[in-house]
C-alpha cells in the first residue's frame, strides 16, 4: 500500500468498513464457488457413473442452483456496498475540502486554482470510483479467495494443490519483475507522452489565434503528424507494459493446465475418482482469478490515488499568515459590548508589518494609523503599495507579522473575528456575484431581511434601475452561469450589500478602473451617501471620492504618509483640500477628464 | 471583464439523432486496422474456453480409463491452448491499442477541422477553458468507444456464439435453451445498465452543476462571505450540495450492480437447465458420457464470457454524452460563410476601414450587440476604442476579423465591402492581437514564426525590440528556443502581453487590431505595455481597444463605446 492509501483508510472510516464488508463478502462468495464446484462435480459425476435415478441429481442440481443465486446476491451487495462507500467516500472528501477552503484565508489564491478545485471537486473526484469499487474490493479478494480454494484443495487433491500453491507466487514475482523492468522504461517515456497528448489541447486552445494569423489549415497536416506521433510513442511504451499482463495470464492459463493434464493422467491410472477431479478442475481456474483482476483493476486505480494525493495536498496546502483563524477561540474576548459602541470605536494600526508569503518586501512596513469614529479617511498611491492590505487588516483577513491591530482599544487578534466582522461593511473592488438571485445577493450580510429593505438597499446605492431591466428584475440570478453585469453594476450591487448591513465601520476599495462615466458617477454619488455617518476608510484609486474625505492618506511602498501637521482626527464637516493628495509618481497614470472627450 | 462575443451556436438540425452511432461512422474507415484487434480478442477468450472445455473433456475421457493415445492430442490441445491464450491476449492488447489511436488520429483531424470554422465565436467552447478541456477529452471517449465497448461486446459474441454452436452439436435442445439464455443475458444486462444511466444521468448532472457553482462561490467569493458573516451558510448550501449527489450516487447503486447479478442468475438457470437436460439425454443413451462435462463447462465458460458487458455498456453511457456533444458541434453552422465568388482584398500598404450603419446581433432575437456604428479608421492613424464591458468592443472587433456577421450596415476596406470577400483575405488585411490570443507550448520563436512564417531573424528581433521584449528573450539561457508553457504559464503577465504585442507587429497587416493588449495585468505594468504599444503603431493604421484611459494622449483618435452605438469621437490633431 502507498502511503497516500494508507491515509486514505486512516482518515476516511468508511474505507475501512467496506475493505471489512469486502472481506466478508469474499469470504462467503470463496465459500460459494467451493461449494459450487462440488456440487457440480457431484451431480456430473453422478450423472457419468450411472444415471438412472434422477431424484438425487436433481436435488443436487436445486441446491446448485440455490447456491449460485447466493453468489449472485452478493455480486450484487458487493456492487452495491462499494459504490455507496465511493459515494461516501467522495462526499467525505469533498466536505473536508469545502471545510479547508473555508479555514483558508479569505484573500483569493491564485485564480487559477479556482478552475482547478472546481473539477477537482467534481469531475475529479471521479477517478476514485474505479479505486474504491474496483480495485479494493479485488485486493481483499486476492487475500481470501486464493487461501480458501488452496485449503479445500490440500483437503481434496493436495498433490494439485502443490501445484496451485508453487505456481500462485509466480504471478506477483514475474509481475513484480516485468513491472521493475519497465518502470524506468515508462517513466522515461512519460513525458514526452503527455507533451504530445497536450498537443491537441494546445492547439484546439490556440484556434483563434492560428486563424487571425491564417494558420489554421497548415496545422489541420500537424495535428494528424502529432497524433499519429504520439501513437508511436505510447506503442513503444504499451509493448512493455503489456509483458506484465502477457506473463500474468500465460502463467494462469498455464497452471490450469498443468493442473488439468496430471489429474487426467492420474485418472487413466484410476489413481482418482472423477468426482474429485471434476472439482480439482473447476476450482483450480477460481485461485487465479483474484491475481488476475487485480492486475487489471490496478491500472484503472492509478488515477484514484493521483487525485486522493492532490486532495490531500490541497488539504495539507497551509497558508500561513491568513489564517486568523488559527487563534483559539477561548483567547478572544467577546465582542458584543464592542458591538453597541461600534460607531464610537477608534480603529488603530500600531507599527504593523505584514509578510505576504512568497514575497521577500513586507506588504506593509510599520504602519500606523488612527481612525477616529466617523472619520473618512481616504488611501491614496501608487497599486501595490499596501492600500489593500491595510483594509485586509482592519477585516482581520491579514494577520500582522509584528505590530498590533486595534478595534476600540483591544487587540483584533484576540476578538472573534466573525463578531467584529459583523460591525464591518466590505466593499471590494471586484466584489462576487454569487450563483443566487440578485436580492439574495444583496442578502448576504442580512438573509432574513425583507424584499422592501432590498429594494430600499439598492435604490440608496443606485442600483435600482438597471436592477428592474433585468430579465427576472430582483429574481434574476446572478452568479457564472447567470447574467452578466458590468463592473460599475458589480459594485453597486456590492455597495447595495453595505447599505443592507448598515454597519457602523465602512471599508470599501474603490474599483480600479473601467467605469465608463455615468456609472463612475452613480457609484460615487452611492459610496458617499454610505460614508455619512460611518467611519470610513476607502482605497481612492481615483480622485472623485477625495473630496468627500476628512484626511488623505498616501501608502507608498508600505508606508504610510502621514501628514504630521494634522491631527488624527479632523472634524467631519471639514473636507480636505485636494491640495493634500500628491499623487506619488508611480502612481497609476493620470485620468483624462472624461467630459472632454464628447464632442 | 472579458466579453467575447457570446454567440451561441446555432441549434443543431438533428439533435439526439444517434450520436453514438455518428461517432461510429467516423471511426469505421479504420476497420483494417480494427478487425485483426477484435479477431485477436475474440480469439484469446475462444482460447480460454476452448482450454476449459478440453481440459473438461479430457478428464471425463480419462476417467473411462482408455489407452493414453486416445487422450493424447487433448494433453497437447490443452498445453497449447493454454500457451496461445497469453500471446493472443498481448496481441489483442497491443493490435487493439494500434488501430483504436489511429482512429483517434483520424478522427481529431475531423473535429479539428470542424472545429476551425467555428472559432471563436460559432461554439461556446472558445469561451470557456474548462468546456475546451471536456472536448479535447470527448474526442478520447472515441477510444474507449472501440477499445472498452465495441472489442469486448465482439469478444463476447464469439464466445457465446461459438459455445451455442458447441452445445447445439452435441445435444440440439442443450444448445437452443444455452443460447436464448445467453440471448437474454447479452441484450437484457446491458439495456439495464443503459435505462439505468439514463434515468439517474439528469438529476446527477444537476447536481454536479449546482455544486459547481457553489464552489466556485466558496473559493472566489470567500472574502466576500467572510466579510459579510455568510461563510456557514454557503458551506451549508455547498454540503448540501454533496450530500445531494452522494444520495443519488447511492440510489444508484441499487441498481449498477444489478446486470452483473442477473448474468450470474441466468448463468445458473442455464447450468441447471442443460446439465438437467445432458443428463436426461445421457439417461436416454443418445448422449455419450464425456460430453455431459463438456456441456455443463460450455454453459460456464460462455456467461463467463459475458461478464465485462455490464462494464461496457457503462462506458457506452459515458460515451453516448460524450458523442452527443460531439454531434453538436459537428451540425454547428460556422456563423460566417465565405461568399461563393470571393472579391479579392489588398494586403499591403496601410489601408483605411470605413464602416456604417454597422448592426449585430450575438442571436437572431436577442438585442443588438452592435447597434448603427459608423466610424472611420484612418490609414495611418491609431485609433483608441474606449468602452465599458459589454459595450461591444470585443463584437467590433469580432466583426472586422469575419468571426461574426452583421446584419446591416457595411465595413469597406480599401473600396471593397468586407462581406464580398473570403474570411481568410479579410484577415490577412486586419489582424493582430484578439482577446483570446493564446501563447502555445513552443519556443518563443516558434510563437512568433505563427504571425509570419517567412520571417527572418532580423525581423523577429526587430518585432521583439519594439515591444521590448528583446531584452528579456535574449537574457534567457535558451533565448528564442525556450519553450513556453501552457498558454504562457511559465512566463509574467507582462512578457505575455508584450510576447502577443510581437506577434502582432512581426505580422504587420494594413490594418492592425489590438483588443485589450493589458487585461490582466496590474495598472504599472499596463501603463507601460500601453505606452509601448501607442509608440510602437505609431504611423499604422490601428484599432486599440481598451478600458484603460491611460493612454489617450497618445492616441491619434479616440472613440468611446456604450451599449453598442459609438458614444463620441475625438479626433486628436497631429
Amino acid at each position: 500500500m502507498k502511503p497516500v492509501e494508507r491515509r486514505l483508510m486512516r482518515e476516511l472510516p468508511v474505507l475501512r468498513r467496506h475493505m471489512t464488508y469486502s472481506t466478508v463478502l469474499a469470504l462467503l462468495t470463496a465459500g460459494l464457488v467451493v461449494a459450487q464446484a462440488v456440487l457440480l462435480a457431484a451431480v456430473l459425476a453422478d450423472g457419468f457413473a450411472g444415471g438412472g435415478v434422477l431424484i438425487a441429481p436433481l436435488a443436487v442440481l436445486v441446491a446448485l442452483a440455490a447456491v449460485m443465486a447466493l453468489r449472485a446476491l452478493l455480486v450484487w451487495a458487493r456492487g452495491l456496498l462499494a459504490q455507496r462507500a465511493a459515494a461516501d467516500a467522495k462526499r467525505t472528501l469533498r466536505d473536508r475540502v469545502t471545510e479547508r477552503l473555508g479555514r483558508t484565508g479569505p484573500l483569493r489564491p491564485a485564480a487559477r486554482r479556482h478552475g482547478e478545485t472546481v473539477t477537482l471537486l467534481t469531475r475529479g473526484l471521479d477517478a476514485l470510483d474505479p479505486y474504491v469499487v474496483g480495485y479494493l474490493p479485488t485486493m481483499t479478494a486476492t487475500a481470501v479467495v486464493p487461501l480458501t480454494v488452496v485449503g479445500w484443495l490440500l483437503w481434496a487433491d493436495w498433490t494439485s494443490a502443490l501445484v496451485v500453491i508453487v505456481t500462485l507466487p509466480l504471478i506477483p514475482v514475474f509481475g513484480a519483475l516485468v513491472g521493475m523492468h519497465t518502470a524506468q522504461r515508462t517513466a522515461r517515456q512519460w513525458g514526452l507522452l503527455a507533451r504530445l497528448g497536450g498537443h491537441f489541447l494546445d492547439v484546439v486552445a490556440g484556434l483563434p489565434t492560428l486563424r487571425a494569423f491564417g494558420r489554421e489549415r497548415h496545422q489541420t497536416r500537424v495535428v494528424g503528424e502529432m497524433a499519429d506521433a504520439h501513437r508511436r510513442a505510447t506503442m513503444r511504451t504499451l509493448r512493455v507494459a503489456f509483458l506484465s499482463s502477457f506473463v500474468l495470464e500465460t502463467v494462469a492459463t498455464l497452471s490450469v493446465a498443468l493442473v488439468a493434464v496430471p489429474v487426467g493422467l492420474r485418472l487413466l491410472r484410476g489413481e482418482l475418482d472423477l468426482r474429485t477431479a471434476l472439482t480439482v478442475l473447476f476450482l483450480a481456474p477460481e485461485a487465479y482469478l483474484p491475481l488476475r483482476a487485480a492486475g487489471a483493476a490496478f491500472h484503472d486505480s492509478a488515477e484514484g490515488i493521483a487525485v486522493a494525493e492532490r486532495v490531500f495536498a490541497m488539504l495539507d496546502d497551509e497558508d500561513g499568515p491568513h489564517a486568523l483563524e488559527g487563534v483559539r477561540a477561548t483567547e478572544r474576548a467577546a465582542v458584543h459590548a464592542l458591538a453597541s459602541h461600534a460607531r464610537t470605536t477608534h480603529l488603530r494600526l500600531d507599527e504593523v508589518t505584514v509578510h505576504h508569503p512568497g514575497r521577500t518586501a513586507p506588504a506593509l512596513r510599520h504602519a500606523s494609523l488612527a481612525v477616529a469614529p466617523g472619520e473618512h479617511v481616504a488611501l491614496a498611491g501608487p497599486s501595490g503599495a499596501g492600500k489593500s492590505t491595510l483594509l485586509a487588516l482592519f477585516l482581520g483577513f491579514v494577520t500582522p507579522a509584528s505590530g498590533r491591530v486595534e478595534v476600540g482599544g483591544t487587540d483584533l487578534a484576540r476578538l472573534d473575528p466573525d463578531a467584529w466582522r459583523t460591525q464591518v461593511a466590505w466593499v471590494p473592488q471586484r466584489p462576487h456575484l454569487f450563483a443566487a438571485s440578485v436580492a439574495d445577493n444583496i442578502r448576504l450580510g442580512r438573509p432574513d431581511a425583507s424584499d422592501a429593505e432590498v429594494r430600499r438597499a439598492a435604490r440608496a446605492a443606485s442600483a435600482d434601475l438597471f436592477i428592474e431591466e433585468l430579465p427576472a428584475a430582483y429574481d434574476t440570478v446572478l452568479g457564472e452561469h447567470g447574467a452578466g453585469l458590468s463592473a460599475g453594476q458589480r459594485q453597486r450591487v456590492a455597495l447595495a450589500r453595505a447599505f443592507l448591513k448598515d454597519a457602523p465601520v465602512l471599508l470599501l476599495d474603490e474599483p480600479t478602473a473601467h467605469l465608463d462615466p455615468e456609472s463612475e458617477a452613480a457609484v460615487t454619488r452611492a459610496t458617499v451617501e454610505l460614508m455619512r455617518g460611518r467611519t470610513a476608510v476607502v482605497v481612492a484609486h481615483r480622485t472623485s471620492l477625495l473630496p468627500h474625505a476628512d484626511r488623505i492618506v498616501t501608502v507608498r511602498a508600505g508606508s504610510l504618509d502621514l501628514d504630521p501637521s494634522r491631527p488624527t482626527a479632523l472634524a467631519v464637516s471639514h473636507p480636505a483640500p485636494l491640495a493634500a493628495f500628491r499623487p506619488a509618481p508611480l502612481s497609476a497614470p493620470q485620468p483624462a477628464p472624461t467630459e472632454g472627450l464628447l464632442t | 471583464m472579458t466579453t467575447t462575443p457570446s454567440l451561441v451556436a446555432a441549434p443543431a438540425p438533428q439533435r439526439g439523432s444517434r450520436p453514438t452511432l455518428r461517432l461510429l461512422r467516423h471511426l469505421l474507415p479504420y476497420w483494417r486496422r480494427l478487425l485483426p484487434a477484435a479477431l485477436a480478442s475474440a480469439g484469446s477468450d475462444l482460447a480460454a474456453a476452448a482450454l476449459m472445455a478440453t481440459a473438461a473433456w479430457l478428464i471425463t475421457r480419462a476417467a473411462e480409463q482408455p489407452p493414453l493415445a486416445s487422450v493424447s492430442v487433448a494433453i497437447v490441445a490443452v498445453r497449447a491452448l493454454a500457451l496461445g491464450r497469453g500471446a493472443l491476449r498481448y496481441a489483442d492488447r497491443l493490435l487493439g491499442h494500434d488501430g483504436v489511436l489511429r482512429a483517434v488520429a483520424g478522427f481529431r483531424t475531423r473535429v479539428y477541422e470542424a472545429l476551425v470554422p467555428l472559432a471563436p465565436a460559432g461554439t461556446p467552447a472558445f469561451r470557456s477553458g474548462d468546456l475546451l478541456t471536456r472536448l479535447v477529452d470527448d474526442v478520447d471517449a472515441a477510444q474507449d468507444l472501440l477499445l472498452r465497448v465495441l472489442i469486448p461486446a465482439a469478444a463476447a459474441t464469439a464466445v457465446a456464439v461459438a459455445a451455442t454452436g458447441a452445445a447445439t452439436a452435441l445435444l440440439p435442445q442443450a444448445g437452443v435453451l444455452l443460447g436464448l439464455l445467453l440471448a437474454v443475458a447479452g441484450l437484457l444486462a446491458p439495456a439495464l445498465v443503459l435505462a439505468l444511466s439514463r434515468r439517474t444521468g439528469p438529476a446527477e448532472k444537476a447536481a454536479r452543476s449546482e455544486l459547481a457553482a457553489l464552489t466556485v462561490d466558496v473559493t472566489q467569493g470567500a472574502a466576500d462571505l467572510a466579510a459579510y458573516g455568510a461563510r456557514g451558510r454557503a458551506e451549508e448550501r455547498v454540503r448540501g450540495a454533496s450530500a445531494r449527489i452522494a444520495a443519488l450516487e447511492r440510489r444508484g447503486a441499487l441498481t449498477t450492480s444489478l446486470a452483473s447479478a442477473v448474468v450470474l442468475l441466468l448463468q445458473a438457470g442455464a447450468l441447471v437447465g442443460v446439465t438437467w437436460l445432458a443428463l436426461r439425454a445421457h439417461a436416454a443413451g443418445t448422449l455419450a458420457a464425456v460430453h455431459l462435462t463438456v456441456l455443463a463447462v460450455l454453459v460456464l465458460v460462455a456467461f463467463d464470457a459475458l461478464a465485462p458487458l455490464p462494464g461496457a455498456a457503462r462506458r457506452l453511457a459515458e460515451v453516448r454524452a460524450s458523442a452527443r456533444r460531439l454531434a453538436d458541434l459537428f451540425d454547428a453552422r460556422p456563423p460566417v460563410t465565405d461568399p461563393p465568388a470571393p472579391v479579392p482584398l489588398p494586403a499591403t500598404g496601410p489601408l483605411g476601414v470605413d464602416i456604417t450603419g454597422l448592426r449585430v446581433r450575438h442571436r437572431p432575437d436577442g438585442p443588438p450587440a452592435l447597434d448603427g456604428v459608423t466610424l472611420r479608421l484612418q490609414p495611418g492613424r491609431r485609433t483608441v476604442l474606449l468602452g465599458a464591458s459589454g459595450s461591444g468592443k470585443s463584437t467590433l472587433i469580432a466583426a472586422l476579423m469575419r468571426y461574426v456577421p452583421y446584419e446591416a450596415g457595411s465595413i469597406r476596406v480599401g473600396g471593397r465591402e468586407l462581406r464580398d470577400c473570403a474570411g481568410a483575405d479579410v484577415r490577412r488585411a486586419i489582424t493582430g492581437m484578439t482577446q483570446d490570443a493564446h501563447v502555445f507550448h513552443a519556443t518563443i520563436r516558434a510563437n512568433l514564426l505563427l504571425a509570419r512564417p517567412d520571417a527572418r531573424d532580423a525581423d523577429l528581433r526587430e518585432a521583439a525590440r519594439r515591444a521590448r521584449l528583446l531584452d528579456w528573450i535574449e537574457s534567457l539561457p535558451d533565448r528564442w528556443d525556450t519553450v513556453l508553457g501552457e498558454d504562457g504559464a511559465t512566463m509574467s503577465g507582462g512578457q505575455r502581453g508584450r510576447l502577443l504585442l510581437a506577434r502582432a507587429l512581426l505580422a504587420d497587416p494594413p490594418v492592425l487590431v489590438l483588443d485589450e493588449p493589458t487585461e490582466g495585468l496590474d495598472p504599472d505594468t499596463a501603463a507601460a505595455v500601453l505606452t509601448d504599444i501607442l509608440t510602437a503603431t505609431r504611423g499604422r493604421t490601428t484599432l486599440l481597444v481598451t478600458h484603460d484611459r491611460s493612454c489617450l494622449t497618445e492616441a491619434d483618435d479616440i472613440v468611446t463605446l456604450d451599449d453598442g452605438r459609438i458614444r463620441s469621437v475625438r479626433e486628436v490633431d497631429a
